[in-house]
């Protein structure tokens, strides 16, 4: 449980200046670091170094650093938020390092995720596919008393753990496709679940469907990556129920 | 139509039916097949291949069969191609092992791989057969003369140890195929929940084992009976 | 009579909302669709201001640093939203509601404002349902309500330990299908960096592109700031590392009043700082001192060992613990108010009974639970909060205390409005947490979502109206004006500033440097002597920070060091106007514990008579000392008694 020192850690990581400039890999030095650290912190201290060195520093995404915003958005060693299972980079620590290793740090790779400079990309794409149909469609004021309608708890429950989704893109980066299924499901069945959302649930499938397409991501092929990549385990029974959705919804047409 | 098969879904749907149509034609393929080794005699095995032959059943699927193939690994080629666009920049390090299995990632060099298989198969037996059927001796079996199969291919198998593991590697490989793209042709469908998922991919990995070892297994016993 | 005018309606208390809603100006749809109204952060007050605006009719601009609205911190609020529902047939109601938060806030917030709050939450509980939250139910199908820390009855509504996000994301679909309507113009990754005013009245913003650099003007009949507290001047806090005082300090220099500044929640269940390599600290919810019990040693000697890692905390038998709160306040014991267990936390460490390396750290001990209720049912209740402790602490909750010592979580002052949600520049609107409006010097939990969403879906929507039903023939504003002008010139000029001092040190340098002070002298115990210092420091680390700042990268482009450089700036002024007004209130209230006026056992003294009044510091320009107006609090409903949880 004690923290160690880490005395020297090799940080391999992507440099590109802006949208439309080329990158490339910059490995950079750091000495003693806590075991104790988080990744982040890791990265906060190499880039004061860099400050000190005139360096520019590593632009990264980050913000609550409670694992719940979704902004970080880390490919560590290969895998999304990096060697850890359900944790997103903010909530990665050190110890999962050895003294002396090589990190590779990239940012996530897709063609709907643009890389805007050095390890931040570009998510607009999942504003899009939201705003063609996430949501009910009910304005405020004049709705029912909360308890009108009852929903069944195992419901509840379902929709609820869809409904975790953090919205940062790691499903995306760890399919093999680059596909965005297990986002646009996520927020499918969170809604789908609910009396409150299945009013709209066919089209709402049709609408985010055929926006995600447009948009660029790849198809699913049900390797499951995502799932198991995801920090917060959204699990892709909720891919099944989106197919089942949008099949229905564009058979019955 | 032609806007359901532009949408991602729609694309994977046509995927979905067209492999679990060549499942189900597989099983049928084994089972007609492993009349080979229950019989040395090979009197099973050419009753139920003239059987095939001689259906109008068998005939009408036939083309069928054919079409299936080609939508199934022409098509497979155009989602990957769709699939291998939205990723323009690779990583640099990719550790994908501990989160998917190998042939979740790799069916369409699996696929191609059978297919490969299949091409010299059909050059095997269907296409003399279909289209060569006087280099092939004929038998009498219950008093009606069929062309007699069995030697056909317990010649081929008795002949050569090389097709022998070619055949093996044949089943092998169309076992891992199936191994991820039976219950993902379920899941596909919409046909899966948190309770089916577990059972859909116990069937799957049940049937790709049984393909496996039931392909492999032809082959295998040429190899250690004769 | 001060320039202060809350606008506090007359009459009854319970009748006050709805003869306002009766008397205030209403606009026609038809000018609503030509009026223009900018939102700055896209939280829960923000987000369901701007989405219930465009549902309204008004063409609405909204604007967040983030690169979606779903990311601002509400986002991360664990544990629920309190409504007076009265589901549980507990005898809750609007009244008891009001009291609670009104006496929690230790008798320093308004008291129409807290009304209408408490008479609002049960639609706000309606609203988010039809929205698609998934709040927890029961088995039968209705919602289901768990309890919290300062009050009586079963009130709170809860998704999980993500109600925050569940709430923001349907504030934040409400707001997108605005947009996908075009109701909203939505600018991501924008910052506002001044607020524009006309004749006096706020007509835009000036905010910059955080991805080009760009700085842009955004025109706008009225303005709403909604972007959070200002806790972040503490370095270490519990807030996201974004979250900033930037926007509500523009809106000062422009002339809106900062209310009560010194009003900060100090969090006491939160993971000790470890070493000096941590950028930001972890909350673990409140919800565990229901079955963890908080102690430290008994002995000076045990303490000792414990910060060398001599022993561990199993080593220390019972009769050697000394669980302080359960000591010192009997009938609340491990219950106590926020402010309560931080303030006995902190003086436990002090006294060098602190069990960490850096003897800043209590135990938050659940062998006691576990023994009485079996691991499963504490796994059952904290299981995802243990799990997050391990990832972080790589200690098992299960086996070992957890350690938790206080950490600054919230700010109850900010932006000084009036009733109608207004600050004292016309046109200009503060909502959430950045204003100051209703929890007083402390807030209980799970009020802060309910303040959030009361004031973006149900107050706002309504009081703007009485403003804008004047500016129905005002046209569209037009950004070249000279004012825009001038207020780009300045925000330029000011990060060109910032950009050239090219000294020698990080911004992060400045930063730690303001935090230590902040806490040391302006955090959980303040004392004249300590903040006239902090006043001092504070100057002459500013003074540094403009020599000697360095600011890495170029100004057109993305560029996170020149972001955090303007933030820090602004954090320098709030954090000397904190410890200005703190050294005004010589009284201890809420969070604010002043050393002087404590009872003989060291516990918080109010000083109703001198003290009953809200602090509006007005901004007199760079060089002048800022001007203090005072708000009398007048309370008619509640008795002002001494808060005791002994």
């Amino acid at each position: 449980m004690a923290d160690k020192i880490l005395k020297k850690l090799n940080i391999k990581v992507w440099r590109q200046k802006n949208a439309s400039s080329k990158g490339k890999f910059e490995t950079y030095t750091i000495e003693n670091i806590s075991t104790g650290s988080s990744f982040l912190e890791m990265m906060d201290i190499l880039n004061n170094e860099l400050i000190e060195k005139g360096i520019d520093p590593i632009a990264f995404d980050h913000d609550c650093r409670e694992g719940i915003c979704g902004t970080c958005s880390l490919y560590i060693n290969g895998r999304p938020h990096g060697p850890d299972t359900e944790v997103t980079t903010c909530q990665l620590h050190m110890r999962k390092f050895k003294d002396g290793e090589t990190i590779t740090v990239e940012p996530w790779r897709a063609a709907a995720f643009p890389v805007i400079k050095d390890l931040i990309v570009d998510r607009t794409a999942f504003e899009k596919i939201l705003q063609a149909g996430g949501f009910v469609s009910v304005n405020t004021g004049g709705v029912p008393d909360a308890n009108t309608i009852p929903v069944a708890y195992e419901d509840a429950e379902e929709s609820m753990d869809a409904a975790a989704c953090i919205g940062c893109g790691a499903c995306v980066a760890a399919c093999k496709n680059s596909s965005a299924m297990l986002f646009v499901s996520a927020k499918v069945s969170h809604l789908a679940k609910l009396p409150q959302g299945q009013v709209e649930a066919k089209k709402r499938a049709r609408n985010m469907v055929a926006k995600m397409d447009e948009l660029g991501f790849g198809g699913c092929t049900n390797t499951g990556a995502c799932e198991v990549e995801c920090p917060k385990s959204i699990s892709i029974t909720n891919i099944a129920r989106l197919n089942r959705e949008y099949l229905v919804s564009r058979l019955s047409r | 139509m032609s806007k359901f098969l532009a949408a991602s879904i729609g694309r994977k749907f046509l995927m979905s039916i067209t492999g679990l149509f060549l499942v189900a034609f597989i099983a049928v393929h084994l089972t007609l097949n492993l009349l080979l080794i229950f019989d040395d005699s090979g009197e099973l095995f050419n009753l139920g291949a003239n059987f095939m032959a001689t259906n109008p059943a068998i005939k009408i699927m036939e083309p069928l069969l054919g079409l299936g193939f080609l939508i199934h690994i022409l098509w497979s080629f155009y989602l990957e191609f769709q699939n291998w666009k939205a990723r323009p920049v690779k990583y640099d390090k990719k550790n994908m092992s501990g989160a998917s299995s190998w042939a979740s990632r790799n069916m369409l060099v699996l696929g191609a791989l059978v297919m490969v298989f299949l091409i010299i198969h059909i050059i095997n037996f269907f296409w003399v057969i279909k289209f060569d059927p006087h280099t092939m001796s004929t038998i009498v079996i219950g008093g009606e003369e069929m062309e007699d199969t069995y030697t056909l291919v317990a010649d081929l198998f008795k002949g050569s140890v090389a097709y022998c593991f070619f055949y093996i590697l044949g089943g092998l490989l169309l076992g891992f195929h199936l191994s991820h793209g039976f219950w993902s042709a379920f899941q596909t469908l919409g046909l899966n929940n948190k309770y089916w998922m577990k059972r859909w991919q116990a069937i799957g990995y049940a049937y790709a084992i049984i393909v496996a070892i039931g392909f492999a297994a032809i082959p295998l016993y040429f190899l250690v009976k004769f | 009579m001060s320039i202060l005018n809350s606008k506090i309606p007359e009459g009854p208390l319970a009748e006050k909302w709805s003869k306002h809603k009766a008397n205030i100006k209403v606009v026609s749809p038809a000018n609503k669709r030509k009026l223009e109204v900018i939102v700055v952060g896209t939280g829960l007050g923000g987000a369901s201001a701007a989405a219930s605006l465009a549902e309204l009719g008004y063409n609405v601009k909204a604007f967040c640093y983030q690169d979606s609205p779903r990311r601002a911190h509400s986002i991360a609020a664990q544990g629920g939203i309190n409504a007076a529902k009265n589901y549980q047939n507990d005898n809750d109601s609007v009244f008891r509601l009001f009291y609670d938060t009104i006496k929690g806030g230790d008798y320093r917030a308004r008291e129409a404002n807290v009304y209408r709050l408490a008479e609002v939450s049960p639609n706000i509980i309606d609203q988010c349902v039809a929205q698609g939250v998934p709040f927890g139910r029961e088995y039968g199908g209705l919602l289901a309500n768990r309890s919290f820390g300062g009050v009586l009855v079963s009130r709170t509504f809860y998704a999980r330990g993500q109600t925050g996000q569940q709430l923001l994301l349907g504030a934040y679909q409400a707001l997108n299908r605005q947009i996908s309507k075009g109701n909203v113009e939505m600018y991501s990754r924008h910052e506002m960096l001044d607020v524009v005013k006309i004749d006096g009245k706020a007509r835009g913003i000036i905010a910059r592109d955080l991805v080009s650099g760009e700085i842009k003007r955004y025109g706008a009949h009225a303005v709403v700031v909604a972007t959070g507290g200002y806790g972040n001047v503490f370095f270490l806090s519990t807030n996201a590392m974004g979250s900033n005082g930037s926007a509500a300090w523009q809106c000062y220099k422009k002339g809106a009043f900062m209310a009560n500044p010194c009003f900060v929640q100090i969090h006491p269940t939160c993971i000790p700082v470890h070493g000096d390599q941590q950028s930001k600290l972890t909350l673990m919810s409140e919800s565990l001192r229901n079955d963890g019990r908080v102690w430290v040693p008994k002995k000076k000697e045990d303490a000792v060992k414990l910060q060398k890692g001599e022993i561990g905390p199993n080593d220390i038998p019972d009769e050697d613990r000394d669980f302080y709160l359960e000591r010192r306040y009997p009938s609340y014991g491990n219950l106590v108010p926020r402010d309560v267990a931080s303030r006995a936390a902190k003086e436990r460490c002090d006294a060098g009974f602190g069990v960490n390396a850096e003897g800043k750290a209590v135990f938050l001990d659940f062998k006691y639970a576990i023994d009485r209720l079996g691991k499963d049912v504490i796994a059952a209740r904290y299981g995802n909060l243990f799990q997050m402790y391990e990832k972080i602490t790589d200690v098992d909750p299960y086996k070992n205390p957890m350690m938790i010592y206080p950490a600054i979580h919230y700010s109850m002052g900010g932006t000084w409005v009036d009733y109608n949600l207004m600050t004292s520049v016309p046109g200009l609107y503060s909502i959430g947490e950045a204003n100051f409006s209703d929890h007083g010097a402390n807030r209980l939990g799970a009020s802060a979502l309910m303040q959030g969403l009361a004031d973006g879906y149900f107050v706002l929507p309504y009081t703007i109206g009485d403003y804008l039903a004047d500016e129905i023939m005002t046209p569209k504003i037009d950004t070249n004006a000279p004012e825009f002008e001038e207020a780009e010139k300045e925000v330029t000029g000011r990060l060109e500033k910032l950009y050239n001092i090219k000294g020698s040190k990080s911004v992060d340098y400045f930063h730690k440097k303001l935090g230590q002070v902040m806490w040391d002298y302006v955090g959980m115990a303040r004392n004249a002597e300590g903040l006239k210092k902090a006043i001092e420091m504070i100057k002459e680390i500013r003074e540094d920070f403009w020599k000697d700042v360095k600011v890495p990268g170029d100004l057109d482009n993305l560029n996170p060091e020149l972001e955090k450089a303007g933030r820090v700036a602004d954090f320098l002024d709030i954090g000397e106007l904190m410890a200005r007004d703190a050294l005004d209130r010589n009284e201890s209230c809420g969070g604010h514990f002043r050393e002087e006026s404590a009872t003989e056992e060291g516990e918080a003294k109010r000083n109703d008579e001198k003290f009953t009044y809200v602090s509006c510091w007005e901004y007199k320009g760079e060089s002048e000392e800022p001007t203090l107006h005072k708000e009398d609090l007048v309370f008619e409903n509640v008795k002002l008694t001494q808060r005791s949880y002994k």
